[in-house]
């Protein structure tokens, strides 16, 4: 039976983690990810859970202590925010490079400088070169679930990738939800005993773990790993299909919402979403046909299935929580652009960065945005830019 | 205990020959008997160096025994994963043998870049040894100076020239700054004393807990002096006092080598190439400035020791 409860994102990410019992997990403290560190922490203090915790003194050891467990063949997590994803970002590599499906729960905070607290995604965007998988949860609920199906998802032979498992901070990670959480039993049928394919523990047969490697082998790693990548695409709509089937829940790698028979769509991760969603209900009110397009995994990126939710479509803004300095706009809009690239029928599309460093979007901004995508369609003209949404 | 050619025989080569190491490297002798020190399995973790580079070119591996790098400064750390991981699969029966495990840093991925990543792990207490194979630079990216370079040496960072004598700062004491951690078991050690050093490194295995072997490990190219004079360059290293023997056991400070009589640092330094410019006229002061430093900090040893006026 499921159970309701009411819980932030953080505790809902460490119930999720307290039902996956991973063997190893590193602790260290930054807002908004805290909570996360501090309820696994006590589930642990109370011995609920068999985990070993290791309270590290910087995020650039937890990452480092990730990868021994994870080399060693235990199910390894660790979670973090901002300047904490930054400090690990050598290790972030490492971890994708050495293929360890080490899991991390990640809430979405600013980049400093000027250093601030709150929700968008610079961190995560800032790694989303580095080889780990990327999925954005809109709520509570889904964080709960993604992290679950997280693990499954890593340790599938053919992927053995890290995740991130992204959420925003302060809007999700410490908003109370009601939330339906499984049975702990369910959970672990689910995710299935952890048996790595090489562990340092096998004293048996000894393996040697990130050497050196020239350019006589480096690029075909390199190539390997971006084949995982492409097998990720094709792996995690089974494996979602399989916790569908489980918990009667209908993920996929991306959501679509009232996109069928759209003319004008939003293009938006995360939380935002679902505020989104009501301005699209609104505007379905007046008769006008919007709808919105939720890509829950950036990486691995869907690229065709993206192109074919809006392919028809005769405007569409691409809404970016974060900044990429290339002066063509946020990461999102930069590789649905070229996702749409080779469509003959390309929608009219314009960029939104908004939401930097917390600031709060609301439902007029986003009615606005889809006021000028109707403007867009009946001029039959929008000019391909970026646009600053709510900045003064 | 057993010589080294018994020893040999009971504990089977964990780092093999063919490896790339130049002939005469202090960092693999140390290596060698360091992985002597235990009869058990034992779990290798190194950081990026030129031990590291030398011994995993891909797709060889010169490891017999399971063998992990990740970077250069967290060594500490992630075989904190490790070990924290077997401690977490032994709980749950997954693991039955008891194994052991070491991280071996050079001086710069420990004095310097690793100094936090070895202090958390230090004090978390989890139970590895760790070595610091200190070859006083960082030799790697060739030969530039560390936290653990003598003072007058010069390197390609800090060149002696004109205007300068090499470099103008003496080493930290690393030891020491382990020993305030209050681990269960801290010794500085050196290849020339091999006896010493696998008996060091015995206790370091034994103790429940971290515990940390300072070792110097003489490096032919950086220090300039020919290969086969290393095991003699490291023992002047020791007979002048520069690197002196000692343990920390539980906390109680004890010298594990008394030379008969110390020689003058000068005998050691004119060995190498690295201080061949201390010669001159002008820079004699530089040594005065060493000797006196040796001196002194042998002195501090001695009553740390309770080994003064004895
Ligand atoms: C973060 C980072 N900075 C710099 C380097 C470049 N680097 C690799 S090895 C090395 C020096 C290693 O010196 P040491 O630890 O003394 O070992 P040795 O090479 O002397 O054996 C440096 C600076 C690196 N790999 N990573
Ligand atoms: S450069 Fe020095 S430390 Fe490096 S392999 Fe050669 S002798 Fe050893």
């Amino acid at each position: 039976m499921n159970k309701l409860i009411a819980l932030t994102g953080d505790q809902a990410a460490a119930e999720a983690m307290r039902q996956i019992e991973p063997d190893v997990v590193a602790a260290y403290p930054i807002t908004p990810q805290t909570e996360i560190a501090m309820n696994f922490s006590q589930f642990v203090a109370d011995g609920r859970v068999k985990t070993e915790i290791i309270p590290v003194e910087s995020e650039h050891s937890a990452m480092s202590a990730c990868v021994g467990a994870a080399a060693a063949g235990a199910r390894a997590m660790t979670a973090t925010s901002a300047n904490g994803l930054a400090l690990m970002w050598e290790i972030v590599y490492i971890a994708a490079s050495t293929r360890l499906p080490i899991v991390m729960p990640t809430v979405n905070r600013a980049l400093s400088a000027p250093i601030n607290i709150h929700c968008d995604h610079s961190d995560t965007m800032g790694a989303r070169d580095s080889g780990w998988l990327q999925v954005y949860c809109e709520n509570a609920q889904e964080v709960y679930e993604s992290i679950i199906a997280a693990v499954k998802i890593a340790e599938h032979k053919d992927i053995q990738l890290p995740i991130m498992v992204c959420q925003d901070g302060f809007i999700t990670s410490h908003a109370v939800e009601g939330l339906e959480i499984f049975d702990d039993k369910k959970v672990k049928e689910f995710i299935g005993e952890y048996k790595s394919r090489f562990s340092l523990l096998d004293i048996e047969r000894p393996i040697t773990v990130g050497p050196l490697d020239l350019q006589d082998y480096y690029f075909e790693h390199k190539r390997q790993q971006s084949e995982a990548m492409k097998n990720a695409l094709t792996i995690i709509p089974g494996v979602l299909g399989e916790f569908n089937k489980e918990f009667k829940r209908n993920y996929g790698l991306f959501e679509a919402y009232r996109l069928d028979d759209a003319e004008i769509a939003l293009v938006v991760m995360s939380s935002t979403a679902g505020t989104a969603k009501v301005v699209v209900d609104n505007l379905r009110a007046e008769g006008i046909k919007a709808g919105l397009l939720r890509p829950r995994f950036f990486r691995p990126f869907p690229k065709e299935e993206i192109a074919k939710q809006l392919f028809g479509l005769k405007a569409v803004s691409i809404l970016d929580r974060s900044e990429s300095f290339s002066t063509q706009g946020g990461p999102l809009f930069i590789d649905i652009r070229s996702a749409l690239y080779e469509l003959d029928n390309k929608p009219l599309m314009n960029n939104h960065i908004f939401g930097l460093g917390g600031r709060d979007i609301g439902i007029e901004e986003i009615e606005s945005v889809f006021r000028d995508l109707i403007k867009a369609v009946k001029d039959n003209k929008l000019e391909t830019k970026v646009n600053y949404l709510g900045v003064r | 205990m057993a010589n080294l050619k018994e020893l040999s025989r009971v504990i089977p080569e964990r780092l093999s020959s063919g490896h790339r190491l130049c002939a005469g490297c202090g960092a693999s002798i140390a290596a060698r008997q360091i992985l002597m020190g235990t009869e058990n399995p034992v779990v290798v973790g190194c950081s990026t160096g030129c031990l590291e580079v030398a011994t995993t070119i891909y797709p060889y591996t010169a490891w017999e025994v399971p063998f992990i790098h990740n970077a250069f400064e967290n060594v500490a750390a992630t075989i904190s994963g490790v070990e924290t991981a077997y401690r977490a699969l032994k709980k749950q029966g997954k693991i039955k043998k008891d194994i052991k495990f070491v991280a071996f840093g050079g001086d710069g991925g420990t004095y310097d870049i690793g100094i936090q990543s070895l202090s958390g792990a230090l004090e978390r207490g989890h139970n590895f040894v760790y070595v610091c194979y200190d070859n006083e630079a960082y030799m790697n990216t060739g030969i530039q100076r560390s936290g653990a370079t003598p003072y007058g040496a010069s390197t390609t960072t800090a060149p002696a020239g004109k205007a300068s004598f090499g470099k103008s700062q003496f080493r930290k004491d690393l030891t020491a700054i382990v020993a305030a951690h209050n681990i269960p078991y801290v010794a500085q050690a050196s290849i020339s004393n091999w006896n010493d050093l696998v008996t060091k490194s015995q206790k370091a295995f034994s103790v429940n807990g971290p515990a940390f072997l300072n070792v110097l490990a003489p490096c032919p190219r950086g220090w300039r002096f020919p290969s086969e004079k290393v095991v003699e360059v490291s023992k002047l290293a020791v007979e002048t006092g520069f690197w002196p023997l000692y343990e920390i056991e539980d906390g109680k400070w004890k010298l594990s080598y008394k030379p008969k009589q110390i020689r003058p640092l000068a005998d050691w330094l004119y060995l190498q190439g690295r201080f061949k410019h201390l010669k001159k006229e002008e820079n004699k002061k530089a040594v005065e400035e060493l000797q006196a430093n040796v001196d002194k900090r042998w002195k501090e040893l001695l009553i740390k020791c309770e080994e003064a006026g004895k």
